[in-house]
């Protein structure tokens, strides 16, 4: 069961990561491993879902709009099944993201993908967050009191 | 009642054509790329997709570039694009608490946790033109800051603690989550469909309800708690994965509102909370919506329904733009059939009022 939690945790983690890529650099990152034989499960597709905010942040959930999504599913001939679901309307991201999915759950191929594509997007990732966090911090206020000069 | 009228499809053809030779405007001027919309028109962006309650920035941009930059009419359009797409299902609510924030402000406490954030904003800027701008040219690159692990906490969430504000209505188990876009609206509605309702209304309508309750009309006496915009992460549970897989993020906008007490013979008196929540960065949105959202628990909370702001369906039957242009501009359309019967009534009234003014001066005449 553990085995299944942390397997999870890495299919979910690699999502996270993929998700925030540009599907030329990730196509870039799987050019580098090999990729067995496979194929779509389920074809590519766009469509939507709704996106649910909370009353108060914290409170009942509501239907704030939608977002565009892709999905797209591929198995490998040794049986793994990969799922990809991403925002926006690219379709190769989504195939993508469901193939290193599959990959992933493959004993053979998991530790490829997860060092020579996963974790250098992760980093990359990680630093244009970071960027964006620094960026936000330097218009942080400091507040000061005026103190009166002495005598 | 307007009627099908034939004859006009060559002149509509060539009106079409000629519109997209306006919309393109001077040939020898670059024309605008989506990139060019979607990078530095970013709020009118955010707007289209708010309103045209579509988070899709390529989209919105489309969207503007072929409206000529008319935000309604690209609304409309982008509201008619997402129709033409499956729903795959509703997201796992996103957690605001764990925004990636890039303005974070608050004007009931100056020393919060994680402290006050400008971002990027034209709040303090003098509104005077630039006319470096108009020469165009790179900016500087921004500042950057050491960042801090010091979490965001929401300001309600601080007042919360002490219990001196109410707490957000609490989600009930396996209760469904009311959607206009799939159910006609009535009445009363829920704060569910009340908050979808606003998230996707016109921001000069709820601008200016807004405005009308600060003015008087239904005051509330609203401060704003905060205000946050960045980036959150979505996530969605589908059924053949067996978990919520991350979607990427998306920017969001929140106001909470914190306005006057409430309290009972039971209940120690407290804060109550307007709340805003809407796509892109748009304050000016979820200020306006906060306030009308407080504005609209009138009833729940027992105060008098006296002012506009505070009529639930007054509010909703009117706050969505692509709803109202549509009746309003329908009035365009042919009403040829409708207006012959107008007129042919009005002769007969005419002709009514000249018999009845003339038959006193011919009896007079005959007399």
């Amino acid at each position: 069961m553990s085995g299944d939690t942390a397997l999870q945790e890495r299919r979910k983690g690699a999502m996270r990561v993929l998700a925030h890529v540009p599907s030329a650099e990730i196509g870039a990152r799987m050019a580098e491993v090999t990729v067995p034989p496979h194929r779509e499960l389920r074809a590519a597709e766009s469509g939507l879902v709704m996106v649910r905010g909370r009353v108060g942040g914290d409170g009942a959930p509501f239907n704030l709009g939608e977002a565009t999504v892709s999905r797209a599913a591929v198995r490998l001939d040794s049986g793994q099944l990969g799922f990809g679901y991403v925002l926006g309307r690219d379709s190769e991201k989504a195939r993508l993201i469901a193939l290193c999915d599959a990959l992933l759950q493959s004993p053979e191929h998991a530790q490829a993908i997860e060092t020579r594509v996963v974790a250098p997007l992760r980093a990359q990732v990680q630093a244009d967050q970071q960027r964006s966090a620094a960026e936000a911090a330097a218009t942080r206020v400091d507040f000061y009191t005026m103190v009166r000069g002495e005598g | 009642m307007y009627v099908a009228v034939k004859g006009g499809e060559r002149a509509i053809e060539n009106a079409h054509r000629l519109l997209a030779h306006e919309r393109r405007g001077d040939r020898s001027v670059p024309e605008l790329s989506l990139s060019q919309i979607s990078e530095q028109l970013g709020l009118a962006v955010d707007r289209v997709m708010s309103e045209g309650s579509l988070y899709d920035r390529e989209l919105a941009a489309l969207a503007i570039k072929q409206a000529r930059g008319d935000l309604i009419e690209a609304i409309f359009l982008v509201r008619a694009f997402r129709a033409t797409l499956p729903r795959f299902g509703a997201t796992e609510p996103v957690d605001t608490g764990a925004m990636r924030v890039q303005r974070r402000v608050s004007s009931t406490f100056k020393d919060i946790p994680g402290g006050q954030v400008l971002g990027p904003t034209f709040d303090y800027t003098h509104r005077l033109l630039d006319p470096g701008l108009a020469q165009g040219g790179d900016p500087e690159d921004p500042a950057l800051a050491a960042t801090s692990d010091v979490p965001m906490p929401r300001v309600t969430d601080i007042l919360g603690q002490d219990g001196l504000i109410e707490p957000s209505p609490a989600a009930e188990a396996d209760a469904p989550v009311g959607d206009l876009t799939r159910d006609p609206l009535s009445f009363p509605a829920g704060r569910d469909l009340r908050l979808q309702n606003l998230a996707r209304g016109d921001e000069g309508f709820l601008l200016a309800l807004g405005y009308s309750t600060q003015r008087g009309y239904g005051r509330n006496h609203p401060f704003a708690g905060e205000i946050r915009f960045g980036e959150v992460e979505v996530e969605f549970f589908a059924e053949e994965i067996g978990f919520a897989v991350p979607l990427g993020s998306i920017e969001l906008t929140e106001c909470q509102m914190v306005n006057q007490f409430k309290g009972s013979a039971t209940e120690p008196p407290c804060f109550t909370r307007g709340y805003g929540l809407a796509f892109g960065q748009s304050e000016r949105k979820t200020m306006s919506m906060a306030l009308v959202d407080r504005a609209l628990r009138a009833r729940e909370l027992g105060e008098d329904v006296i002012a506009p702001a505070q009529d639930e369906e007054f509010v909703m039957s009117h706050s969505d733009n692509v709803q109202a242009t549509g009746f309003v501009e329908h009035l365009k359309l042919p009403h040829y059939v409708d207006f012959q019967s107008e007129l042919g009534l009005l002769r007969k009234l005419r002709q009514e009022f000249a018999d009845a003014n003339a038959a006193p001066a011919l009896k007079e005449a005959a007399e």
